[in-house]
């Protein structure tokens, strides 16, 4: 089972929530940091890291020896990444999404792939938890590829050896926060009880609900703020998995590093009920697959 | 004309409240919501749209199964996944096509169209601090770098056209695509981190991106008081760096009762807190100027 956790608004406790998670799962699991423009979950987990590996994105080399100049690849090209100045072609490596085009067009086979570089990708593991993480390259503009090369590794590890995965998504509702979520079995949406909370997880849980995929809510520093996103549950019947109060003790632990589920038997079972209740919601949603077929 | 943008790398830090209060403290000036993937200003400023344009950029895959003669080449080329076959016929998952046009230029049969993609909305309002530049991306959307730079060709033709003299941005979070397009232009990046591993982790990675694109950079550390150790250590690091560090502001409820009431901080009555904030807006003015002259 792949769970993935996510937001909408950045700051209300994803990381927390995974790493929590992390520390209670009972299954043999694979924790993932998909936030790879700013990956956090390491400096809770503290995983030992075996392997760290470049990743690639393609990018066209151009031989102008061969080129003539027919302007097939610029015209093709969707991202301004190449493009001809009379007898000149310029290539415009950071703008390249890698989809290949320009090299399959070129008539004079002119072009070759060549590379840049996305990021890192490391693996490890935290105790009995396998660990991999996703690193965006200081001045990358895209993390969706450098996302679904996690995404394959996660896969490879998840299917190798059975395990589950637990997924810390990016912020937001836009591509990158989709691609982390749309291939999952589970999606967990922690938010806070604010008007900033609530806004970004509606606009979150809008943006998944299309996949139709089983989706709940953890209510992060229950207390303060308001009541909009537990009348907007109730509204929708978004299940609430799980809610931690707002407790002074919980931030200064996380700002010490500390795993929220480590700091008390009252917090650790937090978690360890969310665990249940994550596989309650995935098979909940599996009979009732039953029932309609 | 200067241009103020106030980011953080990770979520959470603070940046849309504090950019709500700036707002109010600083004078002739436009604001601009560049979040544009999960914007909250909004929330404290309550702008009422004057104009409102539809956002429209890249294109989409579509498959007419009529035309489609079931060779597969599209899925052979794409990719990113997003060709499917299902019940027989092919079709083009719109979330993971990338718009690439690779399957449209190749399809034997050209049975593929390529419609251009509706993927949000921007807006000029006004607010009671004057006027704003922001937007929505539709959930799921791509292209949110896009929507940035139109944001702020926007901001600086009605600034010009106003005679208004500041730029002031709230950012997204994380260093990526809107975050790079954010910072194009900007004069000064203000990172507002907190004393925890993760607000000291992205902080060094969303510093290292402006010295990576040369923009000066000063710091606010929120809630420096949930661990006054790894705030010194913050401290020392923008020192080593040379980055000025602006502010020291506590953690207080303060900032969630001014957002529950739709206001900002600065609004309420005076607190420590507002007052705090009132210098550090004095603060980065100074700055901004002293930018101006060198």
């Amino acid at each position: 089972m792949i769970v993935s956790i996510a937001s909408g608004k950045g700051g209300t406790g994803k990381t927390t929530v995974a790493a929590s998670l992390a520390r209670v799962w009972e299954r043999p699991l694979v924790a993932v940091d998909l936030d790879v423009e700013a990956p956090n979950l390491h400096l809770f987990l503290c995983p030992q890291i075996e392997e760290t590996g470049p990743a690639w994105i393609e990018t066209p080399i151009v031989d102008e020896s061969k080129c003539t100049f027919c302007s097939a690849c610029s015209d093709l090209c969707q991202f301004k990444a190449i493009s001809m100045m009379g007898s000149l072609v310029l290539t415009f490596p950071e703008m390249c999404h890698g989809c290949g085009g320009c090299i399959a067009i070129c008539p004079q086979k002119a072009l070759s792939p060549g590379r840049r570089q996305l990021g890192e990708i490391s693996r490890g593991h935290a105790g009995g938890v396998q660990f991999l993480m996703g690193r965006l390259r200081i001045g990358e503009a895209m993390s969706p590829p450098l996302m679904r090369q996690v995404k394959t590794a996660m896969n490879e590890i998840a299917g190798a050896g059975g395990l589950d995965a637990v997924i810390d998504s990016p912020p937001g509702v836009s591509c990158p926060a989709v691609n982390a979520v749309m291939d999952s079995d589970v999606i967990v949406l922690v938010t806070e009880p604010t008007p900033f909370g609530f806004h970004d997880f509606r606009l979150a849980w809008e943006a998944f609900a299309p996949f139709g995929k089983p989706m709940g809510v953890v209510i992060n520093r229950a207390g303060i703020g308001d009541r909009q996103v537990y009348s907007f549950c109730a509204e929708k019947e978004i299940p609430v998995l799980a809610e931690a109060p707002y407790d002074r003790a919980v931030a200064e632990g996380y700002s010490q590093g500390r795993i929220i589920a480590d700091l008390s038997p009252k917090y650790r079972h937090i978690f360890v009920s969310l665990y249940a209740k994550i596989f309650e919601l995935a098979s909940a949603r599996l009979d009732k697959g039953a029932s309609h077929a | 004309m200067r241009e103020i943008l106030v980011i953080s790398g990770k979520g959470g830090t603070g940046k849309t409240s504090l950019t709500g209060a700036f707002a109010h403290l600083a004078s002739n000036k436009i604001v601009c919501d560049l979040d544009v993937d999960a914007p909250d200003l909004h929330l404290l400023l309550h702008p009422h749209p004057t104009h409102t344009q539809a956002f429209f950029s890249g294109h989409v895959a579509q498959i007419e199964e009529k035309l489609c003669t079931g060779c597969g080449l599209c899925a052979s080329l794409c990719r990113y996944g997003a060709v499917g076959f299902k019940a027989d016929s092919f079709s083009i998952d719109p979330l993971r096509c990338e718009g690439c046009k690779v399957c449209v230029q190749f399809c034997p049969a050209g049975a593929i169209h390529f419609p251009e993609k509706h993927c949000g909305e921007h807006y000029i309002s006004s607010t009671r601090f004057g006027p704003m530049v922001h937007a929505r991306l539709f959930p799921g959307e791509a292209n949110s770098g896009r929507l940035v730079t139109t944001l702020k060709q926007q901001a600086r033709e009605l600034a010009k056209s106003r005679g208004l003299g500041l730029i002031l941005s709230d950012g997204s979070p994380g260093i990526g695509c809107p975050v790079i397009s954010s910072l194009s232009g900007a004069n000064l990046a203000v990172v507002v981190t907190e004393p925890t591993p993760s607000g000291r982790h992205d902080l060094e990675r969303v510093t290292s991106l402006c010295f990576h694109f040369q923009i000066a950079v000063a710091v606010i550390i929120n809630k420096f008081d949930l661990n006054p150790q790894a705030a010194e250590s913050i401290e020392a690091f923008c020192g080593a760096r040379g980055y000025p560090v602006i502010a020291r502001l506590p953690h207080d409820p303060v900032v969630t009762r001014a957002m529950v009431e739709g206001l900002v901080v600065t609004e309420l009555p005076e607190t420590d807190f507002s007052k705090e904030v009132g210098k550090t807006w004095t603060k980065i003015e100074e700055i901004a100027a002293s930018l101006r002259k060198q």
